[in-house]
């Protein structure tokens, strides 16, 4: 659950920013006042961006690469991502003295022992969230491989620093050298190795889709596939529509940038929730009438349950058009 | 660092344990697939089990939904737990497995699962940062499962702080009155020792007790060596503290003038008292010991012995620490006065002052060190002076 104080958003500075790898930028913040512990592996940072061409502001998430043993100092890496709305070119714009807000370390990634080995998978900028991981699985000692992968050796920022502290258990797959990595063989890999394996990836939607489904298809229990994505984003982009509950006899319009729970709930519902990010399934209700496409966006009713679309978390569910003159949905308590 | 700061923390009553650290969690035969072991390991409660493999697990033992005792649960599978309260499943690593009533896993029902390894016949549990966990920092206590060793041990429950029992166990001037029966003897407080800090986790208190009488202890273990044996020994008692909390001694006699001092110990006995001290709360401690020799290594019979007269022994430790924690806190405004014999016990509070340091957990100390005036403005005791008498010591 997220709150404002524990998010702790302070003015952090800028005490390095360079440029590691073709568009790739490594910058060092530091926090007012230390931690008190290192921030962990796999935890990340929100940080505020302005996106300078809508002169508004917006909130990015981070993987924390490195921590001083205080949690004073936070390293973080950035991708220039050619079409973005501004957030990475902001970053990429920071110069040693500049500030930026920025959260706590948050932890909703983490690394845990108790496997019978690991396997990390890295695409991309995904490597950022575990960097620290490998580092940690190397001195518990276990059994580990990690796997990273990239469309170019120029852009992969971490390649060097993996190779000399993981030497042998690493393995390097680079789409542009043909050395693609071939997804349902790392995963049929693991399948047939005896004892359980944790795989934790991070990177592209497109690859962590890959190996879920290959995850999946091979038989390979669920809770073992760990991954993180930030901003639990939907297929479609927000847009208003209307919401209906007859027999509380409410109709109101939910606007782009408020939960269907949140207008509910100010249009006088009293209704039942708690997580209020898609996870516990409280707040489901059932849908009887819907007119456009419901996107689902949360992560407690299953792909059968989905795709019958006859109930739905208000907290994070959103109905877009979708040629239809405009979005509506009816609603029932169950 | 302040001096008068450190002075107050190191001679704390009640002092804070580290958690970046591997403690003993329980015998090799305690972790099992019969009865799922509750322990709290430095304040903090974890049900352990093995896997099917043999693997141990250490979970924390409070379910993720309602907190129920994951203790209190059954072993599924492989290497799973069930809740016993509504069913909830957990692997190995701690993640759900399976939430009963719904057709998804929550990804964040997970608890806490921590570091383990099974080493010299205790498994070790690591409950702090389980990213700094490294197995090679685990205590040497080798003589344990080593074959040219032979021996066996058992837990005491002890009601005191940890620190207790490292204090007891680096100054054993106590044998004298505690095991005046057994291990007691004059020769123990009157002959020198040397502290060493070996190197910031290693500290070694060595006393050479020569041409004296041996005690009951030592008498029978030279007659089990040698049956006509009878007369006078060198006995020594090498202390090693390893931090956080494990103390190995080694303890011996040889007949007088075979040159045991100078390196040759071959006509005599040699024993390892083995000890480590897990926190379980504040006020109490797990206490596993186990005393190992390297002679008649085949008889089941003095392995037997030697165990009931630790037993026996260390019985008469569990009561006065018991008492003195019980007197700790019957006077909370009396401070500890630190005397040359606690030299080795001083060493091993300022490692552990500097553990907690690193951990940011210097606060932690401070509410449950009272000041004490007559404490504070006494001067520095000089380590190499004379050894305090036996009136003295006992009117502290």
């Amino acid at each position: 659950m997220t709150n404002t104080a524990r998010l702790d958003w302070r003015r952090c500075r800028v005490v390095e920013s360079e440029l590691v790898a073709d568009r790739v930028r490594r910058i060092t913040i530091e926090r007012p006042a230390p931690l008190g512990r290192a921030a962990e592996p796999g935890s990340h940072i929100d940080v505020r961006v302005s996106l300078s061409a809508e002169g508004s502001s917006d909130v990015r998430s981070y993987s924390v690469v490195e921590s001083d043993a205080a949690g004073h100092r936070l390293t973080i890496t950035v991708l220039l991502v050619a079409h973005s709305r501004g957030g990475s070119a902001f970053m990429h714009r920071l110069a040693v003295g500049d500030t930026i807000e920025a959260t706590r370390p948050l932890q909703d990634f983490p690394l845990v022992p108790g496997a019978d080995r690991h396997v990390l998978l890295a695409g991309g900028i995904g490597v950022t969230a575990l960097v620290g991981m490998g580092r940690a699985l190397a001195r518990l000692g276990g059994d580990y491989r990690i796997v990273y992968v990239g469309r170019s050796r120029s852009v992969m920022a971490y390649a060097d620093l993996l190779a000399s502290e993981h030497g042998e258990r690493l393995a390097t797959h680079i789409d542009a050298d043909g050395t693609a990595l071939d997804v349902d063989g790392l995963v049929a890999g693991i399948a047939a190795e005896p004892g359980r394996t944790e795989l934790l990836m991070c990177g592209p939607v497109r690859l962590m889709d890959a190996v879920r489904r290959a995850w999946l298809h091979a038989g390979l229990s669920p809770t073992d596939l760990r991954f993180e994505t930030f901003g639990n984003s939907g297929w479609f982009d927000a847009e208003s529509f209307e919401v209906s509950i007859p027999e509380l006899g409410i109709t109101t319009t939910v606007s782009a940038d408020q939960t269907m729970l949140d207008a509910l709930t100010a249009a006088g519902a009293e209704l039942m929730w708690d997580c209020r990010k898609g996870e516990c399934g409280l707040c489901v209700m059932a849908v009887s009438q819907l007119s456009g496409k419901l996107d689902h966006r949360d992560v407690f009713l299953s792909d059968r349950q989905k795709a019958a679309d006859d109930q739905a978390c208000t907290c994070v569910t959103r109905v877009v058009a979708a040629g239809a003159d405009r979005g509506r949905i009816t609603l029932h308590t169950r | 660092m302040d001096e008068q700061d450190l002075r107050e923390r190191v001679n704390a009553k009640i002092f804070p344990h580290p958690l970046n650290a591997w403690y003993a969690a329980g015998w090799d035969w305690e972790v099992n697939r019969k009865q799922i072991l509750a322990r709290t390991i430095a304040g903090r409660p974890m049900a352990f089990y093995r896997t099917e493999a043999g693997r141990p697990v250490a979970l924390a033992d409070a379910c993720w939904h309602r907190l129920a005792p994951l203790s209190m649960g059954t072993l599924v599978g492989a290497e799973e737990i069930q809740c016993p309260y509504h069913g909830l499943r957990y692997n190995a690593s701690g993640r759900c497995t399976r939430l009963p009533a719904q057709e998804t896993l929550n990804p964040s029902a997970s608890v806490p699962s921590f570091p383990i390894v099974e080493r010299y016949r205790y498994v070790w549990v690591w409950p702090g940062d389980p990213t700094l966990a490294d197995p090679s920092t685990i205590p040497d206590m080798h003589q344990l499962d080593d074959p040219e060793w032979a021996g066996d041990g058992l837990t005491i429950e002890a009601a005191c702080n940890y620190q207790l029992i490292l204090d007891n166990l680096m100054d054993l001037t106590h044998e004298e009155f505690v095991h005046g029966s057994s291990l007691g003897q004059d020769e123990l407080s009157q002959s020198e020792f040397s502290t060493r800090l070996e190197s910031d986790n290693h500290v070694s208190v060595t006393r050479w007790m020569i041409d004296v009488k041996p005690p009951a202890f030592w008498a029978k273990n030279m007659r089990d060596l040698d049956p006509d044996f009878d007369g006078r020994v060198d006995r020594w008692q090498i202390i090693h503290y390893y931090a956080p909390s494990t103390i190995c001694i080694d303890v011996g006699v040889a007949p007088t003038g075979t040159g045991a001092p100078e390196g040759d110990r071959s006509k005599g006995v040699n024993g390892y008292v083995m000890n480590t001290i897990t926190p379980d709360t504040e006020r109490t401690s797990h206490y596993f010991w186990a005393f190992m020799r390297n002679y008649r290594l085949d008889s089941q019979k003095i392995t037997t012995e030697l165990r009931n007269g630790v037993r026996g022994v260390f019985g008469e430790d569990e009561a006065m620490l018991k008492a003195q924690q019980r007197a700790i806190d019957a006077n909370p405004d009396y401070a500890f006065y630190s005397l040359n014999i606690d030299a080795g016990g001083i060493w091993v509070r300022r490692i552990l002052d500097r553990m907690l340091q690193a951990e940011g957990r210097l606060g932690d100390s401070s509410p449950t060190v009272p000041s004490d005036a007559r404490a504070l403005t006494d001067a520095a005791r000089d380590p190499n002076g004379p050894v305090a008498d036996a009136g003295e010591r006992s009117a502290r």
